[in-house]
């Protein structure tokens, strides 16, 4: 499905990614871990086409497709979900009228009809159950006042709503309680299927005790320097970063 | 990101079109002869000529206003002509005589005017240059008792009306482009409103500029009697030319005891070309008074047009327990400046004022709020609200707030909220990473800044003005 080969980035001409090298099948959960810097969200904000970064080199594969010659919005009807790290607010947009125009778009992306408002509405009855969410989120304005577990688990809902081929989560359980923890979690379990894949960035291993990974790679520096199973996630926890930043010199 | 907000906002004038019709233009300049002209076309009463003289008297002796935060080059008030009629354009004529080329030219504006295809549930009166090309539906207004005409008509059917209200609410002397107007004004709209009716449609005004080299100076004066309701909304485009063009319009609005007056407005004057050149200079003086207790003046206007903007429609809350609001979307692209904003006058008790502005500002627009709040020593328990929002898009552009406040009683309360905001490429990124394209961002951010505003528009002009900010109209229509 997603095929990264020594793919380098620069922004404000700094290089951060020195050359990722990834491959993820349909299915599949990737965790990827890393101190603070390492370029982790840089790496999810580029496959979603955050202009901001420049790829310098390497190329990326998405469904067989040049994903770097998209345009955001592009991957996005193609199936590319990012859940941000920093939800963005915009004032005087309802939650309902967002999540509905950008269905839509992706429907017609796909060649499916629009779906006009009251069935919209059924869609949305079902959707907000998985992350227990009430209804008044969906008036009010998008992410405007939401505190940081409303914001994540809008994103969650979003990613429901939305039916991603490929989910990045970008540190998402930043800020959550133990309540919203798991909920989130719950939300990204439920929405697993056979021809998905899903990426879930992230700092602690905590996250990874609810939604279980098959593959765990650490980046350090802009590299990949280990991979491993959900086993190497449990002995980062145990033994923090600071051995592989040794290796990673050495 | 700037690419897909330069193509949203820059899309070409749509209704720069010139209609070729022959006109009765009178030489350029302006003196006590060409105001006799005016006043002798038009078979003007000599009380109202008397009027005009004594507002070009008092214009002689006065100066165009320089404190507005905007510049352009002076204006040569003798370069240009005074009144332009389309010849085919008979005094009093009914709809069926009207020139098919000026039925052509509002069918392509979007105003139909002939009987079959009537906007529904809209009286419509189609002012070209310096006159009334005809009103609809006034039989059925004259059924409720309703008179919706041209000025000019009004003078010669309704004179005691007209001289009872006409300059009571910008006097003659009011200022330097009021005062041009009373002398020069060619036509405008009249509305009167009997007691206790509620107007069953919207009145609707559509001003276009067609004659070039000509200024426009109509006068519109609306007047809701005793517990009556009207909502009436203007519109108003021009050609596209090189060189400038002056429009110095007055409104006035009388609301008596318990009436409601709510007036629209949906600006769209050519505002000249991307270095500024051409572009109309709209200085308009626009004004109500809430004279009777309870009554309620409410303007709502989406300004997207002109070269330079001067404009503070006001009320003057009289009447006790009155009440005055003024909802603003205005916007400037390229080298277009607006000044605009609100005067709310509080003299009667319990008086409330409302005011909610958003200004946006792309290329290299300027784009000012000026607003004054004053409360008279009598004025116990009046409020005032204001809220104050500027949108800055791209890093060429400009937003000034000017707010005066004076209160002269102490039980009075009054706030005033600031904001000042940019698109940011995060909102349009994150919109984007949800499939939306970059134009549909910023539509829908455009739109939910502007949201307040639009959902007081009838939803004719709604329509009209998503169509002319190009945004999505969220949650605002139906």
């Amino acid at each position: 499905m997603l095929e990264i080969k020594d793919l380098r980035a620069t922004v404000a001409d700094k290089e951060i990614l020195k050359g990722i090298t990834l491959t993820v099948n349909a299915g599949e959960v990737h965790a990827v871990m890393g101190p603070n810097g390492s370029g982790k969200s840089t790496l999810a904000q580029i496959l979603a086409g955050h202009p901001a970064y420049e790829v310098t080199g390497g190329s990326v594969t998405y469904q067989g497709e040049n994903l770097l010659e998209m345009d955001a919005e592009v991957r996005a009807q193609r199936g590319v979900f990012l859940a941000f790290q920093y939800p963005i607010e915009i004032p005087g947009v309802s939650n309902a009228y967002f999540l509905r125009a950008a269905y839509n778009e992706i429907r017609k992306a796909r060649g499916e009809e629009e779906v006009d408002p009251m069935s919209f509405a059924d869609l949305m009855d079902e959707k907000m159950k998985l992350v227990e969410m009430d209804g008044a989120m969906l008036t009010r304005s998008v992410n405007m006042g939401f505190s940081g577990g409303e914001k994540k688990r809008n994103e969650i809902l979003q990613m429901a709503v939305l039916e991603p081929k490929l989910a990045i989560l970008d540190e998402t359980d930043s800020g959550l309680d133990i309540d919203a923890l798991r909920i989130v979690a719950g939300g990204v379990n439920a929405l697993k299927r056979p021809d998905s894949a899903t990426i879930v960035v992230t700092h602690y291993q905590r996250l990874l005790n609810y939604i279980v990974p098959d593959f765990v790679h650490v980046l350090v520096n802009g590299r990949i320097v280990r991979s491993g199973d959900k086993e190497l996630a449990l002995e980062l926890e145990a033994r923090g970063y600071d051995w592989l930043l040794d290796e990673a010199v050495a | 990101m700037s690419s897909s907000i330069e193509s949203l906002v820059n899309r070409e004038y749509q209704y720069g079109f010139v209609t070729d019709v022959d006109t009765d233009t009178i030489p350029p300049g302006l003196n006590e002869d060409v105001i006799r002209l005016i006043s002798s076309k038009k078979d003007e009463p000599q009380w109202l000529l008397d009027w005009r003289l004594k507002g070009y008297r008092r214009w002689l002796t006065m100066k165009e206003p320089h404190w507005p935060n905007v510049s352009y080059t002076p204006i040569d008030y003798q370069a240009q002509s005074y009144y332009s009629a389309p010849k085919s354009v008979t005094p009093l004529q009914s709809l069926d005589e009207v020139d098919p080329e000026l039925l052509r030219t509002y069918e392509k504006l979007g105003i139909p005017l002939n009987e079959q295809k009537f906007l529904s549930g809209v009286a419509v009166d189609a002012i070209f240059d310096s006159v009334s090309v005809g009103t609809t539906m006034k039989a059925e207004l004259m059924e409720h008792g309703i008179i919706f005409c041209s000025l000019g008509e009004a003078v010669k059917e309704h004179p005691e009306l007209v001289q009872k209200y006409l300059g009571s609410v910008v006097p003659h002397s009011d200022n330097f482009f009021a005062a041009l107007n009373a002398a020069a004004f060619s036509d405008g709209s009249f509305v009167y409103i009997p007691k206790g009716v509620r107007c069953p449609m919207e009145l609707s005004t559509y001003f276009r500029i067609n004659a070039e080299g000509t200024g426009q100076f109509e006068r519109t004066l609306i007047i809701a009697d005793e517990g009556s309701y009207v909502s009436y909304l203007e519109g108003c485009t021009a050609p596209k030319r090189s060189t400038s063009q002056l429009h110095a319009a007055v409104v006035e609005l009388v609301a008596l005891k318990d009436a409601t007056i709510k007036y629209s407005t949906v600006q769209n004057w050519y505002a000249g070309d991307k270095e500024g050149k051409g572009g109309i200079y709209n200085f308009v003086t626009k004004r109500g008074k809430c004279a009777g207790a309870n009554s309620k003046i409410s303007w709502t206007q989406v300004e997207t047009g002109s070269a330079i903007t001067w404009k503070y429609p006001s009320v003057i809350l009289q009447g006790d327990n009155s009440t005055g609001e003024f909802y603003s979307v205005a916007v400037v692209n390229n080298r277009q400046q607006a000044d605009t904003g609100t005067k709310m006058i509080h003299i009667g008790r319990n008086t409330r004022s409302n005011i909610v502005s958003k200004g946006i500002s792309a290329g290299g627009g300027q784009n000012s709020y000026r607003g004054l709040v004053k409360v008279m020593p009598k004025a116990e328990g009046a409020r005032n609200y204001t809220q104050c929002d500027s949108m800055l898009v791209g890093n060429e552009c400009g937003a000034h707030t000017f707010p005066y406040i004076e209160v002269g009683n102490n039980s009075a309360q009054v706030e005033h909220e600031a904001s000042t905001s940019k698109i940011g490429e995060d909102q349009i990124f994150y919109l984007k990473q949800r499939g939306l394209s970059a134009e549909q961002a910023v539509s829908m951010i455009v739109s939910g800044f502007c949201k307040e505003v639009f959902k007081e528009l009838p939803m004719e002009f709604a329509l009209e003005a998503q169509q002319l900010l190009g945004i999505t109209l969220e949650g605002s229509v139906g």
